[in-house]
């Protein structure tokens, strides 16, 4: 009974994201039961939840990024659309210049952009953890220029990545019933994982958020820390502009994950984390980024004008963020107690409470 | 002194779940009394201010003031029946001008007179004797004076009552001074003052009444004349001292040819201390002894590397090293437990396990990570030992006591086994119980081996436990001292002699 | 001698008034760059009236999102909440429902809506002001993508009246190769921007609730215990901003004539960079209000001499990315030179949990 109390207390933070999640379904399943049927078409699983998984990739890998750099440096990078965009013009420039497209040039493409997403987020990462510059203000500059050095790149056209193995990273192998963008989030999920579980990443991450002149006190320079996290960020830039690229087959500069970090940032404050760093869950931000998708397609299966989708997502966030408040907790709280103690009072009068002396 | 009362609070209780903090207190202030409220962390003193200012609200009890009853909802509230309160941490805006920090959130007016307010805030800060002028940013004076503006409003408010929640623990003897001027003055024009401090000296020099709290119950009230130091101690901590006189310390290490644990010559850093030579012995115990400002955290700071270096050399063991920043020094075996624990020892939000292996942590590398098992065995060993009151490994340190803190960021660097550790103030701020244990600690540290530098900025306490003092004034060294018979005296001696012409 | 320095200058410039200076000369500097460079077009003073009448909706809003980054806080839905009031004004004005003060009201009202939605949650339940002001700016998005799609132009004669009307400015001009007199030509939003600016900049160094803005941005737990009220101040920072957004939106209106989807569209980047540009940190507490206005005018400047150079447009963006890159690195150095005695990282307060 307590081992259950304490593991509810520890994954506490996890209550936000899980509880919307639940309220999602609730809320689609009423609209309609089938909500979880997952059909097989041409050898692969389409259905609502495969479409959501489907459709977060990008989102939830942006998220990881986000969480480790807000944890490390209190702040956001509102840039990571706009370096997916760069990275992935590269990424699609190699490949359309390196002759015939075989896997190798497409994992040599996808190595180059990475190292790319890295040199970004050196550039990023230079400004807040050398110059102490804000994160939102440093990242703001690439926001700013960034879509134009990938048109750029791109030579003002947007060019098309008809190939086959594009087409297979983009959508399905055939064989394997999954979409290859699920699968490829699960590598990145996992090897964050191991690397969570293998080094003292979090450890590092967390003390330099909470007091990074403590935690330079006792050999971990902070700046490095936070300059890592950028560098990480960048990758996962990399990464999410490469599953956005093949699977929209076509690199479009101006397009490409246009304002996604809003609802990275979302997705890491959906998440329990707080936005002001700290101690983080990635976890937390993954299940927000699938909940923001999941929100996403809940408002189009209702049918709700798509015009308007913007409004009620908007609204919606609202709701959730004053429901999950400290100010509306600590209210409730006392209702709660106050409750409690009337009903204590009212069982006083049992003949039990003379135990109590 | 036969004055009347303009504060009387009885049988104050409050409690917090789990927690009675007060339990049917009483207290009296009086007119143009300076009224110490001593107790040791967790006495109930901090309570007993909030329910005053109306921080918290009491479960029972009654607050008189002025002949009146009085409920205060908040600090802002308290003010304006003429409670004023002067917080340790500084509370005043540090982008705004002294003469608007003095001011601010106190007129009706949509408007500000600027040169009304500058002219009047001249003034006060001339009256007051506070060097300061009305339109320089906050940021840019020195805490002591920022403190005396914090004060300089309350006083400016027409406060009859002035709360000082210890206010001298991050001034020097002359800051102190000037304080204890102001502080005079104010009794003078006939305001109560309350003060909290940890320096029983302090209390001695300045208080008329001393009132004692321990766990949450009220000891008593006594004349500060008619109450000796180890009674007042013995009040306080509600046992005999006679820990204190059992602590043995080392005696100096006179054999000159070892080789020293450490040795640095012509060490010094961007923090602006001269460049100075220092050794220490296998198992010996020393300190830097001066003044707040003297130079003696930023020689340590010198030391660990935690402050650019900027010239020196420095040896281990007798091989040549070349230490650049913490880490350096952390893998040659030395440790450093900083001045200010809550901005550079203990990392808040973290557990108390995470903050006890993090520097161990460090020294493995990034990508060797302690096992939970481990982290847990190694946290629950150093909670045993050093008795540290946690309710669990997993509790955030920031929930922890003051002295629990520092005992944790003091097992943090156990847990490294160093071979050379410096203390710098580890017993500020935190209770007598706990300042007796770190020193016994120290000793017993010593006895294995290990070698200490000790910093206090009580100087009776840097006499019990080192056996050799290095003394310093305006950033450097002005000599040592010696042996089993130093005393106080010669110390302060040293200090004040040591320098140029220094009165 | 390398003694500490003990005695300090009494009159040490403020950090407000140290990166406002920074801010004003490298506006003169740039400026004077482009008169050398280009004198062609800046030599002509309409160029530099053009700045205002062609941004005016831009400096508005960037007044407004100054006082809240001075409260230590942020609003990015500026940019959405002008662009939504433009199309709600331009659909009052063209059903003919209303009359131009009808339409101001609409705008105000609109703005103050925001505004108090996002004060009240911000600062009464203390939700993080980044969430709050993202779902408003995509509740403006959303209602003005609900309202119209389509671009729709007032035809409205007395707006149109409105729209077209300039103030010449008689002693004040160019001759032109046929050596007539061109008078300067102002519109009236710009003289909506200068009123605004005065009454903003008075409100920010001479009123209560300005001051205590300040007081809040530098650190929220003093000022309460200093007995500023906080919440209320938090939540009227909110409010102006909101309700300038409103104003900008009618003031974009009242220059373009239309209202549009993509109005206002990423006027909460570029206000913000204004505003960096203009010294006011988004830490809070620190920033002249004057140099939001000098902070538009240098990344407007910018943008005029990357299209004077004639640079492929699509290099404008980056260029004036490197730019903004070059101040806020030169913003770094000095300030961190001048903290050299003590520097702490200080959490902004609109990002606690």
């Amino acid at each position: 009974m307590s081992k259950l109390k304490k593991h509810i207390n520890r994954s506490s933070h996890l209550f936000l994201p899980l509880s919307v999640l639940v309220l999602l379904i609730i809320v689609n399943l009423i609209k309609g039961a089938d909500y979880f049927r997952i059909t097989m078409v041409n050898g692969a699983f389409y259905g609502n939840i495969p479409n959501i998984l489907f459709g977060a990739s990008e989102l939830v890998i942006l998220s990881i990024g986000m969480t480790l750099v807000t944890a490390a440096s209190r702040g956001q990078d509102i840039s990571i659309g706009e370096n997916g965009a760069i990275t992935s013009a590269i990424f699609v420039w190699y490949v359309l210049n390196a002759g015939e497209v075989t896997l190798l040039t497409i994992l040599v493409g996808f190595f180059i952009s990475c190292v790319a997403g890295i040199l970004i987020g050196a550039f990023n990462g230079t400004l807040v953890s050398v110059f102490n510059v804000q994160p939102m203000v440093a990242t703001l500059i690439l926001f700013l220029g960034g879509r134009s050095i990938a048109f750029m790149i791109d030579g003002k056209v947007s060019p098309i990545l008809a190939n086959e193995i594009s087409n297979k990273i983009g959508t399905v192998i055939p064989g394997i019933p999954i979409h290859t963008p699920i699968i490829l989030t699960a590598v990145f999920i996992a090897i964050v994982a191991v690397v969570l579980k293998k080094t003292n990443l979090r450890l590092y991450v967390e003390s330099v958020g909470i007091n990074p002149s403590a935690v330079r006190l006792n050999g971990i320079d902070p700046k490095k820390i936070i300059f890592l996290t950028f560098l990480i960020m960048g990758v996962c830039s990399a990464v999410a502009g490469f599953i956005a690229v093949n699977k929209a087959g076509r690199h479009d500069s101006v397009n490409l994950l246009k304002f996604i970090m809003m609802d990275a940032i979302l997705a890491v404050a959906l998440g329990g984390n707080s936005l002001g760093g700290g101690k983080f869950s990635i976890t937390g931000s993954i299940i927000g980024a699938y909940t923001i998708e999941m929100l996403n397609r809940t408002l189009l299966r209702l049918e709700v004008n798509p015009e308007a989708i913007k409004a009620f997502k908007a609204v919606f966030i609202i709701v959730l963020m004053v429901i999950a408040s400290p100010v509306v907790r600590v209210f409730v709280r006392k209702v709660l107690d106050k409750a409690k103690t009337i009903g204590k009072a009212s069982s006083l009068s049992t003949p039990d409470s003379r135990q109590m002396d | 002194m036969q004055s009347e009362i303009i504060l009387r609070m009885e049988g104050i209780s409050k409690s917090f779940p789990g927690v009675k903090a007060l339990q049917n207190v009483d207290f009296v202030l009086r007119k143009g009394e300076i009224h110490a409220l001593m107790g040791e962390n967790g006495a109930g003193k901090s309570t007993l201010i909030k329910v005053l200012t109306g921080v918290y609200e009491k479960d029972a009890g009654q607050i008189i003031l002025d002949g009146r009853n009085v409920v205060c909802r908040s600090p802002q509230e308290a003010l304006s029946m003429g409670i004023g309160t002067v917080f340790q941490e500084i509370a005043l805006c540090p982008n705004l001008t002294v003469a608007e920090n003095m001011f601010i959130g106190r007129s009706q007016n949509s408007f500000v007179r600027w040169k009304e307010m500058n002219a009047k805030a001249a003034q006060l800060l001339d009256s007051l004797g506070i060097p300061a002028s009305p339109t320089q940013e906050l940021s840019s004076c020195s805490i002591a004076v920022q403190q005396m503006v914090s004060i300089a409003r309350a006083i400016d408010m027409d406060c009859k009552i002035l709360i000082l929640d210890e206010p001298t623990s991050s001034l020097d003897e002359d800051e102190v001074k000037k304080l204890f001027a102001l502080m005079r003055e104010l009794k003078a024009r006939g305001v109560g003052i309350i003060f909290i401090t940890h320096f029983l000296d302090q209390v001695y020099e300045i208080s008329d009444t001393i009132t004692v709290l321990r766990n949450g119950e009220l000891i008593g009230e006594y004349q500060t004349a008619a109450l000796s130091q180890i009674e007042l101690i013995s009040k306080m901590m509600g046992k005999a001292l006679s820990d204190v006189s059992e602590m043995k310390k080392q005696e100096p290490q006179t054999s000159s040819d070892s080789v020293p644990v450490f040795e640095a010559t012509g060490l010094s850093s961007a923090a602006g201390v001269r460049p100075f030579d220092f050794r220490i012995e296998k198992g010996e115990v020393n300190g830097f002894a001066g003044l707040l400002g003297s130079g003696r955290s930023e020689s340590v700071r010198a030391i660990f590397a935690a402050d650019k270096v900027t010239s020196g050399e420095v040896k281990i063991n007798g091989k040549k090293v070349k230490l650049k920043t913490p880490l350096d020094a952390m893998k040659n075996g030395i440790g450093y437990l900083p001045e200010d624990r809550k901005h550079e020892g203990i990392v808040g939000e973290l557990s108390v396990r995470d903050n006890i292996i993090l520097a161990l942590q460090v020294m493995k590398g990034f990508f060797r990570p302690l096992s939970r098992k481990q982290a847990e065995e190694f946290a629950n060993e150093y909670i045993e030992k050093l008795g540290i009151k946690t309710p669990s490994i997993n509790t955030p340190i920031d929930s922890l006591s003051g002295g629990n803190q520092q005992k944790v960021v003091l097992a943090r660097w156990l847990l490294t086994h160093p071979m050379y550790l410096i203390l710098d103030e580890p017993t500020r701020g935190i209770d007598v119980g706990t300042k007796v244990e770190i020193q016994k600690l120290v000793l017993r540290l010593a006895e294995d081996g290990v070698s200490l530098t000790f910093i206090s900025s009580e100087i009776d306490e840097m006499i019990r436990v080192c056996s050799r003092l290095i003394v310093m004034k305006d950033r450097e060294i002005v000599g040592e001292l010696s042996g089993m018979n130093v005393t106080e005296q010669d110390a302060m001696h040293m200090i004040a002699q040591g320098g140029k012409g220094h009165v | 001698m390398e003694s500490p320095n003990t005695t300090k200058p009494k009159t040490r410039l403020s950090n407000s008034n140290l990166l406002f200076m920074i801010a004003g000369i490298i506006f003169v500097l740039m400026y004077g760059f482009a008169l050398i460079r280009y004198p062609g077009s800046f030599m002509q003073f309409q160029t530099f009236f053009d700045l205002f009448n062609l941004n005016a909706a831009l400096f508005i809003v960037t007044l407004g999102l100054c006082v809240v980054m001075i409260a230590g806080g942020i609003d990015i839905s500026v940019g959405a909440v002008c662009g939504l009031v433009t199309m709600a004004c331009a659909m009052l004005l063209q059903s003919g429902a209303a009359s131009i003060w009808g339409a101001l009201l609409l705008a105000l009202a609109i703005g103050t809506a925001f505004g108090v939605l996002h004060g009240f949650l911000i600062a009464y339940l203390e939700i993080q002001p980044f969430i709050i002001t993202l779902s408003g700016m995509f509740l403006a998005q959303g209602l003005l993508t609900t309202l119209h799609k389509d671009p729709i132009n007032v035809t409205m004669p007395a707006f149109v009246a409105l729209r077209n009307y300039t103030i010449e400015i008689p002693w004040l001009g160019t001759v032109n190769r046929l050596g007539y007199f061109i008078p300067c030509e102002i519109k009236p939003g710009v003289i909506v921007v200068v009123v605004l600016i005065i009454l903003y900049a008075i409100l920010m160094k001479w009123s209560r609730f300005g001051r205590n803005v300040y007081a809040i941005g530098g650190n929220s737990q003093s000022a309460r215990m200093l007995g500023i009220n906080v919440k209320r101040t938090r939540f009227f920072s909110y409010v102006i901003c909101g309700l300038t957004a409103g104003i900008s939106g009618f003031v974009y209106l009242m220059t373009t004539g239309a209202g549009n989807i993509g109005n206002g569209a990423l006027f909460e980047m570029k206000a913000i960079a204004s505003n960096v540009i203009g010294g006011i940190l988004l830490n809070g507490g620190v920033g002249n209000l004057l140099g939001a206005p000098i902070g538009t005018m240098t990344l407007l400047t910018i943008n005029e001499l990357i299209r004077a150079a004639g640079v492929q447009s699509n290099l404008q963006a980056i260029v004036s990315g490197l730019l903004l890159y070059l101040f806020i690195v030169l913003q770094s150095i000095v300030m961190s030179l001048r903290g050299e005695r003590k520097f702490r990282i200080v959490l902004p307060p609109w990002l606690k949990p």
